[in-house]
């Protein structure tokens, strides 16, 4: 029994209790999905429950953290000689990449088409990975304050890692290209084949559905972003072809794909304005 | 607030149990740990319900849905939902629930933690997002067989505390 202001009340009954729950919960995840009325008091949430996700993070952190403790200076030598290495290989090729850099805007130009423009990146680092089972997703420490936007294209140092879908004050979700609601369009960059490449949920596996066997698509093709729709910037490596099945039951082929990008591995990512960097010198 | 207060205690107890499950959900853990991390906070919930139908009922179930729903990211209301109809059937059913032996109380939490899921997945295959694959299912597993553990945990912590 309750009483509200001499009005005496029985408790509801589960039953009712349940049909309120389950009415709240519909027309929450209708407003949700509809529009985007609900993005204000996610964001007030997701503060307010900040805390849980940083106490959560503690014990994680806590095991890197003696694994560096724990480094011997040898293997420190070793990574350090190793990076030496890749280093000096890096910047020979980079010699060559603004030789054809150059080389490829004078030929743009001649074919008067307009100057490729770099991109501006900025880094951010990993805060959490979404363990909401079958779903992609992470938070980074980059938000409202550093101008990122919903539909941002996030990549690393291998290629595409996914797009921002919240930004939650002053830190955002990136969906990953393998969570199961996302899609991006591709170039198979042997020949120019259009295609497009889902995520599955599973953190190593893509599809390329809807292309037939005739299609010119072989293992180990090198998938880069294409620049369609828009969200994403072009030439940007998304897969490779890992299996083709060819099932003469089925009007498509059914392709498997390996993301390029290390997903699993990588503690920081970029975050990219397309198009938004210096413009290459022109003379 | 007095700690012995009987009341009090409960409540700390309850919540805390609670929260040390959320913590465990959200918690990173390696990629191919991931299908065996069970529904802490389904369990968990589930316990509470069963032992004490009058404090922990379908509203706290729906709260709770409702952090993970923010902790996860998901669409909102998508596990408060879930979470409240646990809580619904663990209530309707807490009598018998604990009657029955162990291994029939598993097998009971088992299905309860599959509608769970399996509301989840409708939902998510509305929008667009279904998972696919076996390993979608392994967690319910994972929880049924943890789940005498758990109770006799939680029985004990629920016994020195004196919650009822």
């Amino acid at each position: 029994m309750i009483n509200v202001l001499g009005w005496t009340l029985r408790a509801p009954s589960v039953v009712t209790r349940l049909v309120l729950v389950v009415g709240m919960s519909v027309g929450l995840m209708i407003a949700d999905y509809k529009g985007q009325h609900l993005e204000r008091i996610r964001v007030g949430l997701s503060i307010a429950l900040y805390p849980l996700q940083v106490l959560a993070a503690v014990p994680a952190a806590l095991g890197s953290g003696a694994v560096d403790f724990f480094t011997t200076k040898n293997t420190l030598q070793g990574s350090n000689a190793k990076l030496h290495e890749e280093n000096l290989a890096l910047s020979s090729k980079l010699q060559q990449y603004d030789a054809l850099e150059e080389e490829n805007n004078r030929l743009r130009k001649m074919l008067g088409s307009a100057a490729r423009v770099a991109d501006r990146a900025l880094v951010a680092e990993l805060i959490e990975v979404s363990n909401e089972p079958f779903t992609r997703r992470i938070l980074i420490a980059r938000g409202d304050r550093d101008s990122a936007y919903v539909g941002q294209p996030v990549i690393d140092a291998h290629g595409i890692v996914g797009q921002i879908t919240q930004i939650l004050g002053s830190h955002s979700r990136v969906t990953l290209l393998t969570d199961p609601g996302h899609a991006i369009p591709v170039l198979v960059n042997r020949n120019g084949l259009r295609a497009l490449v889902f995520g599955t949920g599973d953190p190593d596996e893509l599809r390329v559905p809807y292309l037939t066997s005739v299609a010119d698509i072989r293992e180990g093709d090198l998938l880069v972003s294409s620049g369609m729709g828009g969200t994403f910037p072009p030439g940007y490596p998304v897969a490779t072809v890992t299996k083709i099945v060819n099932d003469p039951n089925e009007s498509f082929l059914e392709i498997h794909a390996q993301p390029v990008a290390r997903l699993n591995h990588s503690k920081e990512v970029l975050l990219v304005w397309p198009g938004a960097g210096k413009k290459t010198e022109k003379k | 607030m007095s700690f012995n207060n009987p009341n009090t205690n409960a409540r700390i107890m309850i919540y805390g149990s609670i929260l040390i499950a959320v913590l465990l959900a959200v918690m990173p853990i390696p990629q191919w740990a991931e299908p065996f991390r069970p529904d802490w906070v389904g369990l968990v919930l589930i316990y509470w319900c069963m032992a004490t139908p009058e404090r922990v009922n379908v509203g706290t179930g729906w709260l709770i849905g409702l952090v993970l729903d923010v902790l996860y990211g998901s669409i909102l209301g998508l596990h408060a939902l879930a979470k409240g109809l646990v809580a619904f059937l663990t209530v309707k059913l807490h009598l018998k629930l604990r009657m029955f032996p162990r291994w029939q109380q598993s097998v009971a939490v088992f299905v309860l933690l599959l509608i769970n899921q399996l509301l989840v997945l409708w939902v998510r295959g509305a929008i667009g997002k279904a998972p696919q694959g076996i390993s979608y299912w392994t967690p319910s597993i994972v929880g049924m067989i943890i789940w005498p553990w758990l109770f006799v945990i939680l029985r004990d912590v629920r016994r020195r505390f004196r919650v009822s």
